[in-house]
């Protein structure tokens, strides 16, 4: 069982990996934020798998604070970090 | 292995799957909206299929229903990105994709 855990976790890291594609390519400052939105909820989930295979139940308490701080992060970058002038760069 | 692990390990899998979908979207729609639409939706299934695959060999009742209000909390906050990301790309002009 602890291997299953172990490769699930690798797995969605590897979906992680591939995210960062979204992250350099753009185009506009949202699609990076959804990559981050991504980054958010798969660490939660690995770090659940982590503290069920390693049975170190911190693991997760630090799930729960990922959790919290995507849903902070992406409500700071609305309100606050999106400029107004990039609806010339959301072709492609 | 008692049934119980056959169907946990069957959740996390499918749990997996989920997030691949999740993953492919994200990295293949064609603008914002349907890439949230990806995001939100296929990776907090997913997530919810691993929460409900751990929460089957979770240790005491009390781990699982924290697992839950992880799984619960995670939805509520994907759910409100979505539609304030949405609402924002709207007000700057970003246009709707068309064929």
């Amino acid at each position: 069982m602890q291997t299953l855990f172990l490769v699930m976790a690798l797995f969605l890291l590897l979906n992680l990996g591939a995210g960062m594609w979204r992250v350099l390519r753009g185009p506009t400052a949202a699609d990076r934020m959804l990559a981050a939105q991504l980054f958010g909820t798969t660490a939660v989930a690995t770090l659940l798998l982590l503290a069920q295979a390693y049975g170190k139940a911190a693991l997760r308490d630090v799930a729960l604070v990922f959790a919290l701080l995507a849903a902070v992060t992406a409500v700071a970058f609305v309100r606050r970090a999106w400029p107004h002038q990039e609806a010339d760069r959301d072709a492609g | 292995m008692t049934p119980g692990d056959y169907l946990a390990v069957a959740l996390l899998i499918v749990g997996g799957v989920f997030f691949l979908a999740g993953t492919a979207g994200l990295l293949r729609f064609p603008d914002v909206y349907t890439r949230l639409h990806a995001l939100t939706k296929a990776d907090n299934v997913g997530l919810g299929l691993v929460v409900a695959g751990l929460a089957l060999q979770a240790e005491s009742w009390a781990v699982a229903g924290k697992l839950l209000l992880i799984w619960l909390l995670v939805l509520l906050a994907g759910a409100s990105v979505a539609h304030l990301v949405a609402q924002a790309a709207r007000q700057r002009g970003i246009k709707l994709w068309k064929r």
